[in-house]
């Protein structure tokens, strides 16, 4: 990236949602914290606890949610373009695509609690619906603004402003990706050897 | 290749297959390497997605600490509990 392209380039969205992205990603790492503090004081317990958790599924999410994000990014660039049929067909896929998501974390949640295992089986499993529910509310409330997303690009003009707002929801909606992107290897993959 | 060489490699071959084996470094390094993939993934994210590959070096800075930070705290906790 050459000094120049730096210099003409404008953060995506508006400062406000990079603020508060900041803010959350930084809530999230102490939530990594404390998992990892738990995880030293209790080893076994923790590698038990994650022998119940399927980690196909959690690949899955991986894949879903990096697709999703994949449709969203080209959505930003076709409302650059002024392209209403690539912000629409593309929004619709990400939505399509990141409900899967949303699905598999249900099923994920019923399977374990039909084994038994709720918060309250051990701190591993506290942290673990804890975690991953805030990080579900987090998916949950990304979905609402892409279909907000969606409206606007049907009957709003796709102006500076339209531009503006879609950025700042894709942000938003790859925060809920990146977070992901480390909490599926702290729980699912690190295994004791 | 010099007899000296040759006697290194074949020392550190010999030292390589062992640990793989008998000291679990494999299975060590496979862990680290997961999180370290994580921490790339993050980055592209980060930087591709999210486009801060083009914005100044401030805003850069704060997603390079946090995304050393958590990998720090995750793998470094994990590898204390290998001691």
């Amino acid at each position: 990236v050459t000094q120049a392209a730096v210099k003409a380039a404008r953060l995506p969205g508006d400062p406000g949602v990079w603020i508060f992205i900041i803010a959350d990603c930084c809530a999230f790492a102490l939530f990594f914290l404390l998992f990892t503090i738990g995880r030293i004081g209790n080893p076994d317990l923790y590698e038990r606890s994650r022998l119940l958790l399927d980690p196909t599924t959690g690949l899955l999410n991986t894949l879903i949610l990096l697709t999703s994000s994949w449709f969203m990014v080209r959505a930003v660039e076709g409302a650059r373009a002024g392209e209403r049929s690539a912000v629409t067909r593309n929004l619709a896929l990400s939505m399509a695509v990141g409900a899967g998501f949303g699905v598999s974390k249900i099923f994920e949640y019923s399977h374990k609690i039909g084994l038994g295992i709720t918060m309250l089986t051990n701190e591993f499993f506290t942290y673990y619906f804890i975690f991953t529910g805030i990080h579900f509310l987090h998916f949950l409330i990304g979905l609402a603004v892409l279909a907000v997303c969606l409206a606007k690009a049907r009957q709003d003009p796709l102006d500076a402003r339209y531009v503006t707002w879609i950025e700042a929801s894709g942000c938003y909606w790859h925060m809920v990706d990146l977070l992901w992107i480390m909490l599926f290897p702290m729980l699912y993959l690190l295994r004791a050897v | 290749m010099t007899a000296t060489r040759a006697w290194l490699l074949l020392i550190a071959a010999s030292l390589t297959s062992f640990a793989l084996v008998e000291g679990a470094v494999l299975a060590r390094l496979v862990v680290s390497a997961v999180m370290l993939i994580a921490a790339f993934k993050v980055r592209t994210v980060i930087g591709h997605f999210m486009e801060l590959k083009f914005q100044p070096r401030p805003w850069r800075i704060v997603f390079e600490v946090w995304t050393l930070g958590v990998t720090t705290i995750i793998l470094g906790g994990w590898w204390i509990t290998q001691i």
